[in-house]
């Protein structure tokens, strides 16, 4: 059986940049598992651009983006498997793998990172009503399709959900010569970034239909339109403001999964609410040597907050094989409260915790003129106040370890609105 | 000229299409669709019902327990998922129980083995997520749950070894009687035969209609499932159906054979053949009902939802019989539950008819057995290696929620009567079955299937080829 110290699975931008890390800090045995053909994961059919402005201070494309750090892996020798599918993966860290190359095998792991990343939501679990025919895909399938395989599924096009491969997919298809009639989004709100909604839909003149839902779907074989409505309050399409739309391609941009069934496997607790493993501040997960990032844990919308995430979840685990007691003392829970929908971590060892500490989550609606508050009891640890925070962005804020001293209970965040 | 020509190509179908390639007979079956398995076999309860539902002395009842009877061996000799897991049918109310009893009994009647009442504290014991609502339950432990494609295609995959063919994307729109028999005028040119069969499911009646004037008529009711993730599969392992009450026909819970839970149907009667659309209410009254049954389904991991059209007879039992004025013609109509358990039975019963007409000599070379496509995901590490080293496509995983490797995928398309949509590759190795409903697998499924038929990406179809425009204009 081989034997790791480290043993990443997934090798798209959260997979490559702990192993970078790792590499750095001194682990030489390591090894990262690829299912697909190529480095890069979802970047690779990511190809327009406005990737790596945090990272590299530039807009690259997904697949420049993704060489920059294969690039690195190369560079530094880091041993990686492609065509190589991890099916199980046991509590003491043994992973079963398959391969054209090397067929079935099960290794050893002293220390894992997950980087698995995410899945769409499909039809099914949307429950729109009517037919299943084909011209129904999700974003992702059908940017895979147009962009690495080179067709175009359609000619006219609905879109639901405002999801930023949704937005992009707008855009990528009306280049290609599709019409787009409209992007229909369930919330108020867009759950894409405002970049894309200004550059994919308003540059093109594709209307954004703000609390409109598809309710049913025409065509028994090949769809031949949609049928779309506003809805209420509850979300519950409103009669009479039915409007059909013909139209051959229907996409979904209607969330992202963590795609954590190997974490299951594991015995690896997930949280109900990021549908990611609940880690501590150095991103390790229940079982001990197990740390996680990337869209496994938390649906990212920038790549770049991937990259620094997983770095840090690679340096852990250096730390973590080289000897380095996992977290001392005892944790406090983070807990998301008013106007937060979850955090990253989800508990805090405070003792152990490096200088400062990364809180992540989303907020759960639109928030103008407020403030995050982050708090232990009475005791307020962090203010931040801002202009205006969506759900389509993820918040990253930074709390010194000075501020986390002598914690005597759960740490809240929440959004404090601006008084009306 | 064929001797026998069975029209439609699912359980029914096919069934008796093996039962026939037993003897020296020239058998071709006939499907509209590009694939076995595309009508109301596709879309219904997957289950092997015990026999205690069916009116005691009709073909229902007789076929129902015979097809339950035979299927253990059949899954067996032809390599199909079966599972005898059990079903409970559940009462609640005090004083329905004597339904139940009534239901009970007639399943003895019937030859229904070790059924049985239970308490409603005893079924809560075998079936814990049962709610506190039940007060009694029939136990039928001879129930089952089955892969209706896997079956289908057994069937189709033996007969087609035994000497049957299959013309399939051919749609039959015309019968003339001739002097020896029938010509079929179909979408693809005419084709002479001694015997049809017609198991046309939804469509018997208009097949029938055209050879004979013996009034028929088969409403399709529609029924609407979902299908929830393998995670949510354990939280029943019987399949709980509800005892009939005046609020209507309840509805079922149940595991499927490869791990899911499966909720419904409706049940609806509609004119539309073509109409499986699933609808709102329909969703909310599965949803309603299901909870009536079982505590705590998580309805958040339904991963899809579909429709079925049960091919419901006027005569509320099954037809099949030689028509009196059509000799040569056999229907086998009006194929509702339990249709897909009485399948195998169905084709003896077929076989039997068309052997008394045309008294056929047995052939002495019958395969009685057939492989299906490797269930990778269930090979030990061991089996795997062996499997990556004989052909490295193994190696491959192309849809990941269930494990299906391209090594499968390829089996299905290139087997004989091998897949050519999708849904084709689906239903025979579970490719796009999973979580993500073929999101991630699809674009490498479509490749695979362009390149075993020639043809462009996007040429690849989801399903069936049939086009209602061309068959109305024929």
């Amino acid at each position: 059986m081989r034997e790791f110290d480290l043993v990443i699975i997934g090798g798209g931008p959260a997979g490559m940049a702990a192993a970078i890390a790792a590499k750095k800090q001194g682990i030489d045995d390591l090894v990262i598992f690829e299912r697909g053909d190529e480095l890069g994961g979802i970047l690779n059919q990511c190809i327009h651009n406005g990737f790596g402005l945090h990272t590299f201070k530039e807009e690259l494309t997904g697949p420049e983006y993704a060489e920059r750090y294969s690039d690195q892996v190369k560079e530094l020798g880091i041993p990686y498997e492609l065509g190589t599918m991890v099916l199980d993966m046991t509590e003491d860290k043994q992973i079963s793998i398959i391969s054209r190359s090397r067929g079935a095998e099960t290794v050893k792991a002293k220390a894992v990172v997950l980087a698995m990343g995410c899945r769409e939501r499909p039809r099914g679990a949307l429950g729109i009503a009517g037919f299943r025919p084909q011209g129904v895909y999700t974003a992702g399938t059908a940017q895979k399709l147009v962009n690495c395989e080179g067709v175009i599924p359609g000619k006219e096009v609905v879109i639901l959900g405002s999801g930023d491969i949704g937005l992009i997919m707008a855009r990528r298809m009306t280049l290609e010569g599709a019409k787009v009639r409209a992007v229909v989004e369930l919330m108020p709100y867009s759950s894409g970034l405002k970049r894309n909604i200004v550059q994919c839909l308003d540059d093109y003149g594709i209307p954004l239909m703000l609390s409109h839902t598809v309710i049913d779907i025409k065509g028994k074989r090949r769809l031949e339109g949609v049928w779309v409505a506003a809805v209420d309050e509850k979300n519950t399409p409103i009669k009479g403001t039915e409007e059909y739309f013909p139209c051959d391609t229907l996409l979904l941009s209607c969330g992202l999964i963590p795609e954590n069934e190997l974490s299951k496997s594991a015995g690896i607790e997930l949280s109900p609410l990021t549908s990611g493993p609940t880690v501590d501040e150095s991103l390790e997960t229940n079982i001990e040597g197990v740390f996680a990032c990337g869209n496994v844990l938390h649906v990212h919308d920038l790549v770049d907050f991937v990259s620094e995430e997983a770095v840090r979840a690679g340096e852990n685990a250096a730390e973590y094989i080289k000897g380095k007691p996992s977290s001392t003392g005892v944790p406090v829970a983070v807990k998301p409260a008013d106007g937060v929908r979850y955090t990253v971590p989800s508990r805090l060892y405070a003792e152990s915790a490096a200088d400062s500490v990364h809180i992540r989550f989303r907020v759960t609606g639109v928030f103008k003129n407020s403030a995050i508050v982050v708090s232990c009891g009475e005791r307020e640890l962090f203010r931040k106040r801002g202009r205006i925070f969506v759900p389509s962005e993820m918040q990253d804020i930074i709390i010194k370890k000075d501020k986390l001293s002598e914690l005597d209970g759960d740490i809240e965040v929440r959004i404090e609105e601006a008084a009306k | 000229m064929y001797d026998v020509a069975v029209i439609g190509a699912g359980s029914s179908g096919c069934a008796i299409a093996r039962e026939l390639s037993r003897y020296k007979l020239a058998v071709c079956v006939i499907d509209r669709e590009s694939d076995v398995c595309e009508g109301t076999t596709k879309a219904n309860s997957a289950i092997v019902h015990a026999g205690f539902d069916a009116v005691t002395g009709s073909l229902k009842a007789r076929l129902n327990v015979r097809g339950s009877t035979m299927m253990p061996e059949l899954s067996r000799k032809l390599d199909f998922a079966y599972k005898q897991n059990g079903a409970l049918v559940l009462c609640f109310d005090k004083e329905q129980t004597a339904g139940l009893e009534e239901l009970c009994e007639r399943g003895r009647r019937n030859g229904v083995e070790g059924v049985r009442i239970i308490t409603g504290d005893e079924a809560r014991e075998l079936e814990p997520a049962l709610t506190d609502e039940v007060v009694a339950a029939l136990y039928a432990p001879t129930s089952g749950i089955v892969c209706p494609f896997e079956m289908t295609l057994a069937f189709a995959e033996n007969a087609l070894a035994n000497g049957a063919e299959f013309r399939l994307s051919t749609c039959v729109n015309g019968i003339d009687k001739t002097d020896g028999g029938y010509t079929l005028r179909t979408s693809s040119g005419d084709i002479q035969t001694r015997v049809v069969v017609n198991a046309a499911g939804v469509y018997a009646d208009k097949l029938h209609a055209m050879v004979s004037a013996e009034p028929m008529k088969i409403t399709p009711r529609r029924g609407e499932y979902m299908l929830l993730d393998k995670e949510a599969g354990g939280l029943v392992t019987h399949t709980v159906f509800q005892q009939p009450t005046r609020m209507g026909k309840g509805i079922l819970v149940t595991p499927t054979v490869h791990g899911n839970l499966l909720l419904g149907p409706t049940a609806e009667d509609i004119d539309d053949k073509e109409n499986t659309a699933t609808t709102r209410s329909g969703t909310a009254e599965v949803r309603a009902k299901a909870q009536l049954s079982v505590k705590g389904i998580p309805f958040g991991k339904v991963i899809t939802g579909f429709t079925g059209l049960r091919a419901v007879g006027d005569t509320h039992d099954f037809i099949i019989r030689e028509c009196s004025d059509a000799k040569g013609f056999i229907d086998c109509a009006g194929i509702e539950s339990p249709g897909l358990t009485s399948a195998p039975a169905i084709g003896e019963y077929v076989r039997d008819i068309v052997t008394g007409i045309l008294s056929p000599e047995k052939k002495p070379d019958f395969i009685d057995e057939r492989r299906g496509i490797v269930h990778f995901a269930a090979l030990t590490e061991e089996e795997r290696n062996e499997l990556i080293k004989r052909d490295p496509a193994y190696g491959t995983v192309v849809c990941r929620c269930e494990t299906v490797t391209e090594g499968e995928i390829r089996d299905a398309i290139d087997r004989p009567l091998g897949a050519v949509t999708l849904d084709g590759v689906k239903r025979r190795t579970r490719a796009g079955m999973g979580r993500c409903q073929a999101g991630f697998c699809s674009p490498t499924t479509i490749a695979l299937i362009a390149e075993k038929l020639g043809i462009g990406l996007l040429d690849v179809k989801k399903n069936g080829v049939y086009e209602k425009e061309a068959a109305d204009n024929a």
